[in-house]
């Protein structure tokens, strides 16, 4: 047994770096468990001349082919398959940087259209942790926007470039919303951190340091500031004393060596996945569904952003293989109508293009690049030709979407991995569908003369939420309008998995947001924390 | 399983070249070799990596339907059964596909032949032309799309 700490907190990514962070003012003991690794951006594969094809293999999102041996195993025989990072920054290494915020209207979506639930917040409460986590992850964008509520991102937006300015031409003949993405990606010097020398290859790391992912954005503070953190531990479960509170957690160390670090406060921040596993995998003779499970809904109501993505090819030479990958968003479908065949609505996350690799390999996988004496002409009609754009649907929580524990896979530390049961709804197959059709309104009217999408993508499983929602009544949520377990008075979760719903944008904006509330209800609550 | 170039018997390292090099034949016209060119092929064999299975795989598949040795086959016959592979050959072809594709075009010769520089993205960079953001103002003109909450 280690020495007793005030905080533990499992998970480095996202939202643990995040809650870390604002904890450490209170000069607790506080401990982060990562099970992965530190990364090294001199590493990332835009250092390097084989940088494409590391994205296919030890930087490729899904943890069952870059199988490193800081990941665990997922059943991937579901319509659409996880995508997660597992190491310091978490999700944030792995990501474009889209970094847009839920609307006023994602917070009461049963009482605007009927369907799912209200959260028990509301977006003014969020503002302010939305701009102290937008100050940390330094974000770029353009105030003004006609989507979103008055906010301003303090660094300038990105470069439309060619690809850009070829789809607003689409977007403004229509006459339909755009704006420049608020991004996580540094387009001035900022603390610390250059600017974006635009290396087209934001996902798999930024060796520049532009993007912000949180091993160089919350976690140097956080240490500075006293927090400590280590890698390589990989948490088995949450133990509870006769009490019925955590008592800390069982892990495996770098040497495989099962330890039990003891804790007054346990915050899960893994994610919408790896913490409903941990509290399934919690479960004890005083808690046999799971800890913090009374209400049943642990791992249930697992929710994606069901993902489109449609490109065309164009005559002119665009600039896919250069820029960052996003440039600019639309929400004209976002806020629901009805007359639309479906609830709720979706985010176009304009993307540039590809590099010479991933244009061959994709060209060829869909059948537009031949093998033989044409592979030469056709290849130089497609690369440096090609842009499109993503849509994020709204996915609406269902109970039969949900993680359990397999009864079979195992990781590397023989802990029970995760298993994954998930249907597309009618809601988001229609969606999906309407994306499509004016996806392709939007490239045709850029000129586009050839247009292929995909719905949805199957390895676009990138965002988890739902899976321990809260919820102000504990027979229909997991932690309370604060982010503490309903039954175990001393565990907190701070992740995706507390998301009440999806809405359609990329989530991490929101889950740090988050993140910052909970640890500031915590710190402000301190004397009757348990109460 | 060929996870080594070593691991591959001479016949099927002469397989899988002439395979290299009926996806990507050389071209004159745009001045770039074959995947088969002995640089890029050796790239190729160092580059089978967590797929060593899948072109084992595809190998074996090679030699089923050329019924004998792929690389000694009449060109005609050999583009014939690249066609049935291409029908059968599946997830591991899709590996083969990406292993082959991902060493041709990092090559330099290829690279240059696209008017690219040869080096890595990082630390230079790439420059990115700057934007007219008066683009926008049709969007600044409109109403605000979100809805108000009660």
């Amino acid at each position: 047994m280690t020495a007793p700490v005030d905080v533990l907190i499992i998970g480095a990514g996202a939202s643990g770096a995040a809650v870390a962070w604002s904890l450490a003012e209170t000069k607790m003991h506080i401990l982060c468990l990562e099970q992965g690794d530190w990364m090294k951006p001199s590493e990332y594969p835009s250092a390097g001349r084989d940088w494409e094809a590391r994205a296919l293999n030890d930087f490729h999102y899904s943890p069952n082919r870059r199988a490193r041996d800081t990941d665990y195993p997922i059943n991937d025989d579901n319509s659409l398959r996880i995508a997660n990072f597992n190491g310091v920054g978490g999700g944030t290494v792995l990501y474009a940087g889209h970094f847009p915020r839920f609307h006023p209207s994602d917070f009461r979506v049963r009482s605007l259209d009927g369907v799912a639930d209200d959260w028990p917040i509301d977006y003014a409460t969020l503002e302010p942790f939305y701009a102290e986590n937008d100050r940390m992850m330094g974000v770029s964008g353009l105030a003004g926007d006609p989507a979103y509520p008055p906010h301003e991102p303090m660094m300038p937006p990105l470069p439309l470039g060619k690809s850009g300015a070829t789809l607003v031409r689409g977007l403004n003949k229509l006459g339909w919303h755009w704006w420049p993405s608020d991004v996580a990606i540094a387009t001035v010097d900022y603390e610390g951190r250059g600017k974006c020398i635009n290396l087209a290859h934001c996902i798999w790391g930024c060796a520049q340091g532009a993007k912000a992912s949180t091993d160089i954005t919350y976690w140097p503070a956080a240490i500075r500031a006293g927090v400590e953190l280590r890698t390589r531990c990989r948490v088995r479960e949450i133990t509870t004393n006769q009490q019925g509170m955590a008592s800390g957690v069982v892990y495996y160390d770098a040497d495989g060596i099962e330890r039990f670090q003891p804790a007054a406060v346990v915050i899960l921040a893994g994610n919408a996945v790896g913490t409903a596993r941990i509290l399934l995998n919690s479960a004890s003779t005083r808690f046999p569904g799971g800890l913090a499970n009374s209400s049943g809904l642990v791992g249930k109501n697992l929710m994606f952003h069901p993902y489109a993505q449609i490109f065309g090819w164009f005559d002119e030479t665009l600039d896919g293989d250069r820029g960052p990958l996003d440039c600019i968003w639309s929400q004209e479908f976002y806020e629901t109508d009805r007359s639309r065949g479906f609830v709720r609505g979706y985010t176009f996350e304009f993307s540039r293009g590809q590099g010479p690799v991933m244009a061959a390999v994709h060209s060829m996988a869909i059948g537009r690049l031949p093998w033989g004496p044409d592979h030469h002409r056709v290849y130089r009609k497609l690369f440096r030709h090609r842009t499109g754009m993503f849509a994020i649907c709204e996915d609406l929580p269902e109970e039969h979407n949900r993680v359990t524990l397999d009864p079979v896979l195992k990781d590397s530390s023989g802990i029970p991995a995760p298993k994954i049961d998930y249907t597309l709804s009618e809601n988001s197959r229609r969606m999906l569908d309407h994306a499509v059709a004016r996806a392709s309104e939007i490239l045709r009217a850029a000129g586009a003369h050839d247009v292929w999408f995909e719905a949805p993508i199957p390895d676009g499983g990138w965002h988890l939420m739902g899976t321990a929602r809260m919820g102000t009544d504990p027979a229909r949520s997991v932690v309370n309008e604060w982010g503490r377990s309903h039954d175990v008075k001393n565990l907190f979760i701070v992740d995706g998995s507390i998301f009440v719903t999806a809405a359609g944008v990329n989530p991490t904006r929101t889950i740090q947001a988050l993140a910052l509330y909970v640890a500031d209800n915590i710190k402000r609550r301190l004397t009757t924390l348990f109460d | 399983m060929p996870d080594s170039p070593s691991a591959l018997s001479a016949d099927q390292r002469r397989s899988l070249q002439s395979l290299a090099e009926t996806m990507i034949p050389a071209s004159v016209e745009y001045g770039v070799p074959s995947a088969g060119d002995k640089v890029i092929f050796a790239d190729i064999l160092r580059s089978f990596g967590r797929d060593a299975e899948h072109v084992a795989a595809v190998l074996r598949m090679l030699d089923s339907l050329s019924g004998g040795v792929f690389a000694d086959l009449a060109p005609l016959r050999r583009d014939a059964v690249a066609a049935q592979l291409r029908e059968v050959g599946g997830q591991s072809l899709m590996y083969l596909s990406q292993i082959i594709l991902q060493c041709y075009y990092r090559d330099d010769r290829v690279m240059r032949s696209l008017d690219m520089e040869v080096r890595p993205p990082f630390p230079k960079g790439f420059e990115v032309e700057q934007s007219d953001w008066s683009l926008l103002d049709p969007v600044r003109a409109r109403p605000k799309l979100y809805r108000e909450v009660p």
